[in-house]
């Protein structure tokens, strides 16, 4: 492995009795594309904060470019660009000044400066745009101008914090190619943090976070093969029975997942018909398919990501589906 | 201290373009100075008569309303941080290699040059309504005004440095500037009124702001400054004084509102 560029050591944070970082330590390496991977309130974004010098860390330590982000802030801060959730860009000016603030303020050589603009909003297709007040950009254009405005002063180190929430797929994919394209041409070291699956699938290496703490850390490919096998999915009439009888039969503990049992198996394709035939519980459907790391993520924290993150009326539409069926 | 400097320079260069982009500001700014300066001057001049020897009522109200036009956009100037924050850009601000020492000076350092732009455009009505303006003055009162808004941009600052919502800022200011007009002497002498009134408006900064801005007008015009000026325990404050007090006031706030930013997460 190449030269760690952040390496961070049993780092916590604490708000109040919350800890929403526990003693997580991970290291990654110059050039690498890293994601954490983990749902809503898992502790990426504070990680990313702590990482970046907004927040300062209750216990551990963690350095970034070899600066600490406690007693280096400034270092820290010039070594990194950053995309945050939400969008930090002020409206009310035009592209070009948003872009011209930035590099003022991280003290860009006049010389550079413009040509650098010229050059980035070219490249996140955006200089027809460049007089034009950020209020009137829709939500992929902001996007696309800040990841152009992080890469202004040339960081080593890109923080991507969900760089694609709330935007529509078409959007989604198109910011992707923008960041795959930048990591070609600049050698980038990026660090993502998401709650798409697909997302996480291109990075080299992939963290998955939850309530805190770091549950697994490896290559995507790495981190399926360790499932073991195919996922099988069954729903079955009576859950219970069926995974009591699955216990039994298999000696196989299925996961709960939208309301349907799921396990991994080597050989599914084998197995499925083998299981169907023996099982005395009704069952509703079945399925067979390559893990993901969907299903890395439920067998390592015993829920699925998108669970956590449903709103309370989700939860209420999703209860009243399941249990208003029948009657 | 490179980072301070380059701070100071950045952010107040935004705040200039803010306001240049924003009208509205602009005009509110100036209409409400410019209504108590119209309305109280009509209807009080006949019925007050002189303040002094040589002094009417518009001469000895008009330096107190160059003094609230910069108060109200000194204030202000906290304002645009609760925007930043409501609207995401305080964190590319804070992220950035800039002192926060620095991000607050260069807002207030915004505040004062609009401020004295602002107050620049109240000058210009001074012959307007009757009141003489020497080149002389107006360089005086330059180095003045920034100072006092310098000050005033601290208890904006200071005050928007914990808030989160622009609602809730507003409503804080109005609390706090009110009084801070009224008890400023702008409207009357602070010096023959009821004990208690006295004491109050003795103990609010912003009446030395406007002590020292309407000796100045009033020296230029040839007298009567000294039955006007503000006495403390029997001693007439001279201009040094008044702006003394006033930068004093002014550097605690900006201080406090410095550590206020520091602390925060």
């Amino acid at each position: 492995m190449a030269q760690p560029i952040i390496e961070v050591e049993q780092l916590t944070k604490r708000f109040g009795t919350l800890t929403a970082v526990d003693s997580v330590s991970f290291t990654v390496a110059e050039g690498e594309l890293f994601a954490f991977l983990g749902p809503n309130g898992a502790g990426k974004t504070t990680t990313i904060n702590v990482l970046c010098t907004l927040l300062r860390p209750a216990g551990g330590r963690a350095s970034v470019n070899g600066f600490d982000v406690v007693t280096q802030r400034s270092d820290v801060r010039r070594s990194i660009g950053l995309v945050f959730q939400d969008s930090t860009l002020d409206e009310y000016l035009t592209a070009e000044q948003n872009l011209r603030f930035h590099a003022y303020a991280y003290r860009v050589p006049r010389q550079v400066c413009e040509q650098r603009i010229g050059e980035l909003l070219e490249l996140v297709e955006l200089s027809d745009r460049r007089k034009s007040r950020v209020r009137t950009f829709s939500g992929g254009m902001k996007r696309r101008l800040e990841i152009a405005r992080g890469l202004l002063h040339s960081p080593r180190v890109l923080f991507l914090d969900e760089p694609t929430l709330g935007l529509d797929p078409q959007t989604r994919r198109h910011i992707w190619e923008h960041i795959l394209a930048l990591r070609k041409q600049h050698g980038l070291t990026i660090f993502l943090t998401t709650h798409y699956m697909d997302e996480a699938e291109v990075a080299e290496r992939v963290g998955i976070i939850d309530h805190g703490r770091i549950v697994a850390l490896d290559t995507p490919d790495h981190l399926k093969d360790a499932m073991g096998g195919d996922v099988i999915t069954i729903e079955a009439r009576d859950n219970d029975a069926a995974a009591a009888e699955l216990g039994q039969k298999f000696g196989v503990t299925p996961a709960r997942e939208n309301g349907a049992l799921s396990f991994s198996v080597p050989h599914g394709d084998k197995v499925l018909p083998r299981i169907i035939r023996s099982l005395e519980s009704p069952v509703d459907a079945v399925g067979l398919r390559r893990p993901t790391l969907e299903d890395v993520f439920l067998r390592l924290t015993g829920h699925a990501i998108r669970e956590q993150e449903a709103d309370p009326f989700d939860g209420a539409r999703a209860f009243m589906a399941r249990h208003g069926r029948g009657h | 201290m490179a980072e301070v400097l380059v701070a100071i320079r950045v952010v107040a260069y935004r705040e200039l373009l803010r306001f240049v982009q924003e009208k509205s500001r602009l005009i509110s700014s100036f209409a409400m100075p410019l209504l108590f300066l119209v309305i109280f001057g009509a209807g009080f001049t006949r019925s007050i008569g002189t303040m002094a020897p040589g002094v009417d009522f518009v001469q000895f109200m008009y330096p107190g309303i160059v003094a609230m036009t910069v108060l109200m956009n000194s204030v202000m100037s906290g304002l645009s941080v609760v925007w930043d924050r409501e609207f995401g850009f305080l964190k590319e601000i804070l992220v950035a290699p800039l002192a926060r020492s620095g991000i607050v000076l260069g807002k207030a350092a915004g505040a004062a040059i609009v401020a004295l732009l602002q107050g620049a455009v109240m000058l210009l009505l001074a012959p307007v309504v009757g009141v003489s303006l020497t080149p002389l003055l107006v360089l005086k009162l330059i180095p003045l005004l920034v100072i006092i808004s310098l000050s005033l941009s601290g208890l904006g600052l200071l005050v928007a440095s914990r808030m989160r919502s622009q609602q809730g800022f507003q409503l804080i200011v109005q609390l706090l500037v009110f009084p801070l007009i009224f008890l400023s002497g702008v409207f009357f002498p602070v010096n023959n009124v009821p004990a208690w009134l006295e004491t109050v408006s003795k103990a609010n900064p912003l009446t030395y702001g406007v002590d020292a801005i309407r000796q100045l007008f009033l020296a230029a015009e040839g007298g009567g400054a000294q039955a006007i000026g503000v006495t403390v325990f029997g001693h007439t404050m001279t201009v040094l004084q008044d702006i003394s007090v006033v930068a004093a006031f002014g550097l605690v706030l900006l201080l406090l509102a410095t550590w206020s930013f520091e602390k925060q997460e």
